[in-house]
C-alpha cells in the first residue's frame, strides 16, 4: 500500500463518514431547519432505529432480518416521532430553548429505558452475508485499496434517503405544503393548509430517517443506550454548517465535514482532528454565519 | 467512633420520624406543637431505648463503585458482580470479625469525575471503611485525591499502567512488567518485530505505549506506528487505512469498551481478520470477547493473569459460584481480581482486628491469603500483587488457550526502569 492509496482510501472513508453524517443530519434539517425545533432526542431516534434492528435480525435471521430491520426501524421510529410531536413538540412551537429543554427529558428517558431493555452492555447486528464482502481494486496504482461493503452500502443508502426526501419536498403535494409553510406559515394557513398535520408528518418524517440511520450505524459499531450521544453534536454541526432550511447545504456540510476529518486524520490523530474540525468550523460561521446555503425566508427572518 | 456518629443520627432520624406521627395522630394545636412534639420523641425514644435487645447482626458497609452504565459497562457490571459474590460467600460463613458487610453500590457512569464524587459520597455520607472499584486508570486517577484526602482506601482491581504508587490504593491488577512486557517477550520469541500500537485516547494506553515503544526499541524491534481514538469512538476506517501502509507483523490493542467491537468489525470489513493480522489485546477479556463475538476476534491473542480456563481447583470452585449465581457468564481477570479483592481485604481486616484504613493496608502487605482462583498470591510491600502472567489465544466457543505463562510469579514494579529511570515507589 502506497501513500496514495492511503490518500485515496482517506478520501473514501472521508465520504463514508460524511454518509453517515448525512444521514444522522437530514432528520435534523427537517426538524431544526424547517421547524425550528431542537431535538435533542434525535440521537435516541437513532439509538432507537439501531435497537429496532437489533430485535427485527433477532428475529428474522441475518439475511431478511436487517433489510426488514431497516423499514420497522423507519417506520417505528416515525411512529414514535409522531406520538412525540403530538404529546410534546406541538405544544411548544416558536419556543426553540424549551423545545430544547423537554427534547433532552426525552433523551435522557429513552437512553434509561433502553437500559432497562436491553441492558447497559452494547448489543450488536452482524451484517447479513451480501454485506460482509470487501471490494477491492487491484492491478493499479491503487492495489491494495478497498472498500467494505457496509460502507459502500450506507453510501448508497444516504444518498437514497436523500434523493427521497429531496423529490418528496420538490416534487410532491406534501413537498408543496411543506415549502409553502417553511416560507411563510400565517399565509399558509390563511389559505387553509393544515399546518399542524404538515408538522406532524415532517417531523415524523425526519425521525423516521434517524431511525434509519441508526440501522445503517449498526452494521459498523455496537449499538448502545447512548450511541445517540456521540452524533447528536455532528448532526447539529452539519445542519447549522450547512445553512438551515436547506437540504443542499445539508449535503455540502456533511461531505465538507467528513472529507475534512479525515484528510485531517492521515497527518496527525483522530483526537486532534476533531480539534482542527471544530476550529475550522468557528472560523467559518465567523465569515458564513447563516452556513454554506443561507436560505432567505420569513420563518428564519423571525427567529 | 464511627459506627457511634451513624447511630445517634439514625436515632436522631427515627425521633424526628415518630414525633411526625404523632402529630398526625393527635391534630396538633399551634400553641401545644412544642410540647406535644418534646413527648412524642422522649416517649419514641423510651420504646426505641427498649428495642436494641431484639439482636439485629452487626454490620460493615463496604462501597463498590463500578460504571454501571455508559461505555464502559460492557465491562464493569460483571466486575460488580465478582465482587457482591464474593462478599455474599464471606457473609454466608460469618461475615467479617463478627459482622455482616453491607455493600453499598454506586455508579460511576463511565465517567471519571462523577468516580470521584461518589467515591467522596461513599467515604463522607455513607461513611464506608474501603471501596472496590473502578477500571480506567481515569477513573482511577480521578478517585485518587479523594482517597488521599479522606484517608480511604480502594482496592483496584485492573490492570494498569503502573507509574503509580499511593498508600491508599491496594493495586490487585498487572502492573506493565506483569502484563504488558510478558506479552511483548512472548511476541518477540514468536519473533514479531514489527508491532503497530493502537489504544484508546486516556492515560493507560498512552503510558502503556510510552513503555512499549522504549522497550521494543531496546529489544531491536520497530514500531510501526502508534494511533489513538478518542474513547468510546467508533471510526477506525483512517486508523485502519494507516495500518494498511504501516504493514505491522502483529498489533499491540489497548482500546478500552465498546471500541473493540467498532476496530474488529471494521477490521473484518476491510478484509483484515485476526487470523490474518494477529492482533494482541490487553482489554479483550471472556466477557468482552462474548459481547463482541468470538467469530471476529477468533485467533487475536490475549494477555492476563488469570482465564477462566485456568485449571486450579479454587478456580473451578470460584466459577462454578459464580455461575451457580449468572448462568451462562463467563468470568475473567478483573473479575477475579474484584473477587480476591474483597478475600484479601477480610484477611487483613482480621489479622489487624479492625477495619481502620491505615491498619488494613498495612496488615495487607506480605499476607497469605486463601487461594481464590489465581493461585497463591500476596500483596507486595508497594500494595500491589505478586502474580503469574499469561498469554493465550480466544477459541471459536468465546474461552482462551493459554498458550505460554511466565516462569514464575512476577513481583510488581510499578516504575517501568527502562521508561522512568530513578523514580520508585516509596510508602
Amino acid at each position: 500500500m502506497s501513500e496514495l492509496t492511503l490518500v485515496a482510501g482517506q478520501l473514501f472513508n472521508g465520504i463514508s463518514v460524511a454518509s453517515i453524517l448525512l444521514l444522522v443530519a437530514i432528520g435534523l434539517a427537517l426538524s431544526f431547519g424547517l421547524m425550528r425545533v431542537i431535538n435533542m432526542a434525535h440521537g435516541e431516534m437513532l439509538m432507537m432505529g439501531g435497537y429496532l434492528t437489533y430485535v427485527s435480525v433477532s428475529i428474522f435471521g441475518k439475511g431478511a432480518g436487517f433489510a426488514i430491520g431497516l423499514v420497522v426501524a423507519f417506520v417505528g421510529t416515525a411512529l414514535f416521532g409522531a406520538l412525540l410531536e403530538v404529546t410534546l413538540i406541538r405544544r411548544l412551537y416558536g419556543r426553540p430553548l424549551d423545545t430544547l429543554l423537554a427534547t433532552w427529558g426525552v433523551s435522557l428517558i429513552l437512553q434509561q429505558a433502553a437500559r432497562s431493555i436491553f441492558g447497559p452492555v452494547g448489543v450488536e447486528v452482524t451484517a447479513p452475508a451480501w454485506l460482509a464482502g470487501t471490494l477491492s481494486l487491484g492491478g493499479s496504482a491503487l492495489t491494495g485499496l478497498s472498500f467494505p461493503a457496509v460502507r459502500l452500502f450506507i453510501i448508497v443508502l444516504a444518498a437514497a434517503v436523500l434523493g427521497g426526501v429531496g423529490f418528496t419536498i420538490a416534487r410532491t403535494r406534501l413537498g408543496l405544503l411543506v415549502r409553502a409553510v417553511h416560507e411563510n406559515r400565517p399565509i399558509a394557513e390563511a389559505l387553509g393548509t393544515n399546518t399542524r398535520l404538515v408538522d406532524l408528518a415532517v417531523f415524523s418524517l425526519g425521525t423516521g430517517i434517524a431511525g434509519v440511520a441508526g440501522s445503517a450505524l449498526a452494521l459498523i459499531a455496537p449499538v448502545t443506550p447512548t450511541v445517540g450521544q456521540s452524533y447528536i453534536v455532528y448532526a447539529f454541526l452539519v445542519v447549522i454548517v450547512g445553512g438551515l432550511g436547506s437540504l443542499t447545504g445539508t449535503l455540502a456540510a456533511a461531505v465538507a465535514i467528513g472529507v475534512f476529518s479525515a484528510a485531517a486524520q492521515v497527518f496527525t490523530s483522530t483526537s486532534f482532528a476533531d480539534v482542527l474540525l471544530l476550529l475550522c468550523v468557528i472560523a467559518f460561521m465567523q465569515f458564513r454565519p447563516r452556513g454554506i446555503i443561507a436560505q432567505r425566508s420569513r420563518a428564519l427572518d423571525e427567529g | 467512633m464511627l459506627q457511634m456518629s451513624k447511630r445517634d443520627a439514625a436515632s436522631d432520624a427515627k425521633g424526628a420520624l415518630c414525633a411526625s406521627r404523632w402529630e398526625g395522630i393527635l391534630g396538633v394545636d399551634r400553641r401545644i406543637h412544642r410540647a406535644m412534639l418534646s413527648i412524642a420523641v422522649v416517649a419514641c425514644s423510651l420504646s426505641s431505648l427498649g428495642a436494641p435487645t431484639v439482636a439485629a447482626p452487626e454490620t460493615v458497609e463496604v462501597g463498590v463503585l463500578q460504571s454501571l452504565t455508559g461505555t464502559m459497562a460492557i465491562s464493569e457490571v460483571t466486575v460488580k458482580n465478582a465482587t457482591l459474590l464474593a462478599i455474599d460467600q464471606i457473609n454466608a460463613s460469618g461475615g467479617v470479625l463478627g459482622k455482616q458487610i453491607v455493600p453499598v453500590v454506586e455508579d460511576g457512569a463511565s465517567d471519571p469525575s462523577m468516580f470521584a464524587q461518589k467515591a467522596q459520597k461513599l467515604i463522607q455520607q455513607d461513611k464506608v471503611v474501603t471501596v472496590f472499584g473502578g477500571w480506567t486508570s481515569a477513573s482511577r486517577k480521578a478517585m485518587l485525591p479523594v482517597f488521599e484526602r479522606f484517608k480511604g482506601l480502594l482496592w483496584y482491581p485492573v490492570q494498569f499502567e503502573g507509574n503509580e504508587c499511593s498508600p491508599d490504593i491496594m493495586y490487585s491488577g498487572a502492573q506493565p512488567n506483569q502484563q504488558i512486557l510478558p506479552a511483548l517477550e512472548w511476541a518477540e520469541q514468536k519473533g514479531y518485530k514489527s508491532i503497530f500500537l493502537l489504544g484508546s485516547d486516556y492515560v493507560f494506553p498512552r503510558t502503556a505505549n510510552l513503555i512499549l515503544k522504549k522497550h521494543i526499541t531496546h529489544d531491536g524491534g520497530t514500531v510501526a506506528g502508534e494511533e489513538y481514538v478518542p474513547l468510546g469512538g467508533s471510526d477506525f476506517s483512517a486508523v485502519i487505512n494507516k495500518i494498511k501502509l504501516a504493514k505491522p507483523e502483529i498489533i499491540f490493542n489497548t482500546l478500552n469498551g465498546d471500541s473493540n467491537v467498532s476496530f474488529f468489525k471494521q477490521m473484518a470489513a476491510a478484509g483484515l481478520p485476526s487470523a490474518k493480522l494477529p492482533v494482541m489485546s490487553f482489554s479483550i477479556a471472556e466477557q468482552e470477547a462474548k459481547a463482541i463475538g468470538p467469530s471476529l476476534l477468533e485467533g487475536s491473542y490475549a494477555a492476563w493473569n488469570y482465564f477462566q480456563s485456568l485449571p486450579d481447583p479454587a478456580n473451578k470452585k470460584f466459577v462454578a459460584a459464580y455461575q451457580a449465581k449468572y448462568p451462562g457468564s463467563p468470568v475473567d481477570d478483573p473479575m477475579a481480581h474484584g473477587y480476591l479483592d474483597v478475600y484479601a481485604w477480610a484477611a487483613a481486616v482480621k489479622k489487624a482486628g479492625s477495619f481502620d484504613a491505615d491498619k488494613v493496608r498495612k496488615a495487607a502487605v506480605a499476607l497469605k491469603f486463601a487461594d481464590v482462583g489465581l493461585g497463591s498470591t500476596a500483596f507486595a510491600a508497594n500494595q500491589s500483587l505478586v502474580q503469574t502472567a499469561y498469554v493465550a489465544q480466544l477459541l471459536p466457543s468465546g474461552q482462551f488457550k493459554v498458550l505460554w505463562q511466565s516462569k514464575a510469579p512476577i513481583d510488581p514494579v510499578p516504575y517501568d526502569p527502562l521508561s522512568f529511570p530513578g523514580k520508585t515507589c516509596v510508602l
